[in-house]
């Protein structure tokens, strides 16, 4: 399990290096020059030399890249052009909001998704059934930034329940604060979630056809004890495969979710930097969420080595 | 035969599944019964009803299905019980042995948790006191080491330790019958003659009523006391499994023996039944074996009764003295 575990971290090397590298080269190789960007128009040409060399945008690429590698690896991202502030000081509270919003998403989505998967399965051809395929293809049609435009308009401005943007950090209040991270939440969640229940129900009918529950019944077990222990065991496993995939949807979805909603988190950082071509923050942006999608992806790994033992061997 | 002795009594069990929307009969008017320390071979093709036979008998029926006829195992009649109290006689009163050892053990629980689990539940035992009785149970079967064993997984486990371990689970909470479904027909021949060994010992020292479905009359005859033939969800003949490979008297018993291959035969050839089975849902009227029967005639137009263990118009040879 150890030596599991190891290889697994190797592998996440290129998941956080390759997306770097190649967001790094767009930028330098994208028009736009930042120095120009922050002198603004009345910049004369010497002053935007000056501010170049300042910020090494005059070196060549490869040096460029072999300071900002070095800089990545000491965690020191540099400062951003528009904030005038080091960038690993501003991540953490926008990306704390990310995570916020990525983790409730996903808690709904996978609530959820296995719950309507598993009821559709075990009632399988009954109207149940139907009724959760249907919404499931539904869900999957929406596009999520209507979806949550949909959600504004019913729980925020018909009825009230919940603020129409905007974000209250938990340490001003834990329930205001989850007030304004729930509606994106389950914009993005629902969603995911119709994927998610059409994964389980196939993949709980595959497993409640096996010889092994036939088994488990002839030891006459309780259907509710072969269900939960026996069945969802296996079916869990092409199940969290697809939370994964779901959940680095949740973080890019969040994007266009944080713009809705006006909520200060990375997908928002990210956007606004772009457009002041602030790229110190770009970067840091791109390595959080990077690293977040490779912390991801290591848990479904170890998640999936404890579902099967199988898994550890090869 | 002594009546208290009688552990499965089946009479007239019908199972109709349905079928492209309406119901189709595919087992009829079966009947049979197994004593303490017994063993019956179901015979026949796939398709025979055999296997729903026993399926019907420990509960366990497709969805849809309609069971109609008496099963009682030691007096009481399972067909009478709730769906909950029926289900509590899998495991407890009938272990079931299931065709595939490749996949009829859970793939991602330890065998020491599926082994457990009907013990625990069943006979209300403690997770340790659990364990320790699987490891005995392991022992029984002929797997040493049964601690190591507990501890892994199937996969870890080859074909015939597989059911080994299946057999364990079988006999476990100490069940009075024992249903077989083709244990040995996803094995190697060395290995085949081991789980049959096997059987046969467990039979013997438990004293077990076994109902064992084969679709080979040659493999059960030195192992079963009894064999009933089975032709599209019909018992066609009921005889010792000697007598019915030598002197069988239903034409379909002698068609079967017929085709079985022989070293050392004389003929370069096998000789196969002509025809097909009928389908379900398209069984003749009378007796159903009769379009592929050489000797029918125009009484066989008309259903046969089942008498003096065969059900035939036109029985082939007499029973043995």
């Amino acid at each position: 399990m150890i030596r599991y575990i190891g290889r697994r971290l190797l592998l996440i090397l290129p998941t956080i290096f390759v997306p770097l590298i190649l967001v790094f080269l767009m930028l330098r190789l994208a028009p736009g020059d930042p120095a120009a960007q922050i002198l603004g128009d009345q910049a004369t040409p010497d002053q935007v030399a000056a501010l170049r060399h300042d910020m090494g945008l005059d070196q060549p690429l490869v040096v460029q890249f072999v300071f900002w590698l070095k800089g990545v690896l000491t965690l020191h991202l540099g400062a951003s052009f528009f904030f005038r502030q080091p960038v690993i000081d501003i991540l953490p509270s926008y990306a704390f909001v990310t995570i916020q919003v990525a983790l409730l998403a996903l808690f709904i989505a996978l609530v959820v998704g296995a719950c309507a998967g598993v009821a559709a399965a075990l009632k399988r051809d009954t109207p149940i059934d139907r009724g959760l395929v249907a919404l499931a293809v539904l869900g999957l049609s929406l596009p999520e930034f209507w979806f949550a435009l949909l959600l504004i308009f019913l729980f925020a401005v018909t009825w009230r329940i919940f603020p129409v943007a905007g974000y209250v950090a938990p340490s001003e209040g834990l329930v205001a604060s989850f007030m304004t991270i729930a509606l994106p939440a389950i914009a993005l969640g629902l969603r995911q979630s119709a994927l998610m229940t059409r994964m389980m129900r196939s993949s709980m009918l595959d497993v409640m056809s096996e010889p092994y529950i036939a088994t488990a019944r002839a030891q006459g077990l309780p259907e509710r004890r072969v269900v939960l222990r026996y069945a969802l065991r296996v079916a869990a496993a092409p199940f969290v495969t697809v939370a994964g995939l779901s959940a680095s949807h949740l973080l890019s979805g969040a994007v266009a979710i944080e713009l809705i909603f006006s909520l200060p988190g990375l997908g928002k950082l990210l956007i606004d930097a772009v457009g002041r071509r602030d790229y110190p923050v770009v970067e840091g942006a791109v390595l959080a969420i990077a690293i977040m999608l490779a912390i991801l992806n290591l848990a479904i790994d170890l998640l999936y080595a404890l579902l099967d033992p199988r898994v550890r061997l090869s | 035969m002594n009546a208290l002795a009688t552990i499965l009594e089946v009479r007239g069990l019908s199972v109709s599944l349905p079928i492209g929307g309406k119901l189709t009969p595919v087992v009829t008017d079966m009947n049979l019964s197994i004593a303490r320390g017994e063993a019956v071979a179901l015979v026949g093709e796939s398709g025979c009803g055999k296997s729903m036979t026993a399926r019907a008998i420990i509960g366990l029926p497709p969805p849809g299905a309609e069971i109609a006829g008496s099963i009682v195992l030691k007096g009481q009649e399972l067909t009478q019980l709730t769906p909950s109290e029926r289900r509590r006689i899998g495991g407890r009163e009938i272990g079931f042995i299931f065709q595939e050892p490749m996949t009829s053990l859970h793939p991602t629980l330890s065998i020491g948790a599926q082994m457990t689990d009907g013990l625990r539940y069943h006979l209300g035992l403690s997770r340790t006191a659990a364990l320790e009785r699987a490891r005995e149970l392991l022992d029984r079967v002929g797997i040493p080491r049964g601690r190591d064993i507990l501890a892994g997984h199937a996969h870890q486990l080859s074909g015939g330790m597989r059911q080994r371990v299946v057999i364990a689970m079988a006999i476990a909470c100490g069940p009075s019958l024992v249903i077989a479904d083709e244990p040995t027909t996803a094995l190697d021949v060395t290995i085949q003659a081991q789980v049959l060994d096997l059987l046969a010992r467990m039979r013997e020292e438990l004293g077990l009523a076994m109902l064992y479905i084969t679709h080979d009359l040659e493999v059960v005859a030195d192992f079963c006391d009894r064999a009933i033939v089975m032709y599209a969800g019909d018992r066609v003949e009921d005889g010792q499994p000697e007598q019915c490979l030598t002197r069988p008297r239903h034409p379909y018993t002698s068609g079967l023996v017929a085709a079985i291959p022989r070293m050392g035969g004389t003929s370069a050839r096998l000789s196969p039944i002509p025809g097909q089975v009928p389908p379900v849902g398209a069984w003749p009227a009378g007796c159903r074996f009769a379009p592929r029967c050489a000797i029918a005639d125009e009484i066989c137009a008309t259903r046969p009764v089942f008498d003096a263990g065969v059900r035939c118009w036109r029985p082939l040879a007499s029973p043995a003295p």
